[in-house]
């Protein structure tokens, strides 16, 4: 475990995709190791972003906004219109603050898949995404029972508005394997495939770019494997915001229908 | 006769290791068909929404990403099987 490593200067072996390495408190269940490190980075990100634009926006000078409270304004209105405004309406503009920060946790958390020296979406491990999905997951609940009640809220949920009668009990079967185990699975899954796909792609060009690095012949076919590592790069920092962006706006429409039943 | 029955064996595990990744491969390439088709008839018909009228557009993109991720979420599922399969 060499600085060189840590800094992703040299390939980790593949056992590392499913066992990345303790870094201190080893054998505990409380071990540290790069991703948890990451993952308080971008956690202190988070933090700092919002309480500097936050001071920068109460200040007589917030009046122009400016550097880092641009980003968060950017960022609040992006959530605010495109993913709450869409899902949920008006009624859930309390949810702002929490979506909000739920965005720009996951897009740094992804985000340092493209950063050099970094190169690793903290998403590409189970158990981020899955931590969040469980958190979304007792959200969504909870708000449905809160304002619809246990027995309304389950009766929303079996018995969707418009379903023949001789259907309602294969459609209350699937409803309820789709709302308590499908949603929070496919939530976690979607995040946690996207980045580590994304990932393994860049390693594989990144991999045969080092490889065809030499003296010999084939480094006539290097610029072949760069320029896609290039592009996927790009392509990767899409994906980053994309995967935030989908992240966010399924738990905005999740909490909607839990808080508004259909008719 | 020992050493032949050893040699079988090991040939089993390489044979059994050799088959499962090449499930792993069938069977993520037979994951990605579906949402293959799924994720260009959603796109498809959102461009052509978009088309016909403008000023929904902003609508019909949030929508065609929620399409999308509920029609990926398939292959991104067979992905992690191959993922499982092959490593795992």
């Amino acid at each position: 475990m060499s600085v060189a490593f840590l800094a992703a200067l040299e390939f980790p072996s593949i056992k590392h995709l499913v066992d990345w390495e303790d870094l201190a408190l080893k054998g505990t269940p409380l071990a540290i190791n790069k991703v948890v490190l990451l993952m308080w980075l971008a956690a202190i990100i988070v933090f700092v972003l919002f309480i500097v634009a936050g001071k920068r926006a109460r200040s007589e000078a917030g009046l122009v906004p400016a550097g880092v409270q641009n980003i968060v304004e950017f960022g609040i209105d992006f959530v605010r219109n495109d993913i709450i405004l869409q899902t949920m309406g008006p009624q859930g503009l309390g949810w702002t603050s929490f979506l909000s920060t739920m965005f720009f946790f996951i897009f740094f958390c992804n985000i340092f898949e493209v950063i050099p020296l970094i190169q690793f979406p903290v998403n590409a491990r189970m158990a981020v995404p899955f931590v969040l999905a469980i958190f979304v997951w007792v959200i969504y609940n909870t708000v449905g029972i809160k304002s619809q009640g246990l027995g309304g809220y389950m009766k929303s949920i079996l018995f969707p508005p418009g379903v023949p009668k001789f259907l309602r009990p294969l459609v209350a079967f699937i409803e309820i394997i789709s709302t308590i185990l499908v949603r929070p699975f496919s939530l976690a899954v979607r995040l946690f495939a996207n980045m580590l796909a994304g990932h393994l792609l860049l390693v594989t060009f990144g991999v045969l770019s080092a490889a065809l690095f030499t003296k010999t012949v084939l480094a006539v076919i290097l610029p072949l494997p760069f320029a896609m590592l290039i592009l996927l790069t790009g392509f990767e920092i899409l994906v980053a915001v994309l995967q935030a962006f989908i992240f966010t706006i399924l738990t905005a429409v999740y909490i909607g229908g839990a808080m508004n039943p259909e008719h | 006769m020992l050493y032949l029955l050893a040699q079988a064996a090991e040939g089993a595990a390489e044979t059994a290791k050799g088959l499962s990744s090449i499930g792993a491969g069938i069977g993520y390439g037979a994951a990605a068909i579906g949402p293959g088709i799924g994720i260009g008839i959603v796109v498809g018909n959102a461009i052509t929404a978009m088309a016909r009228q403008p000023e929904s557009a902003g609508m019909v993109r949030t929508t065609m990403f929620l399409g999308i991720a509920f029609t990926e979420a398939l292959a991104l599922i067979g992905f992690v099987v191959f993922i499982l399969l092959k490593f795992a």
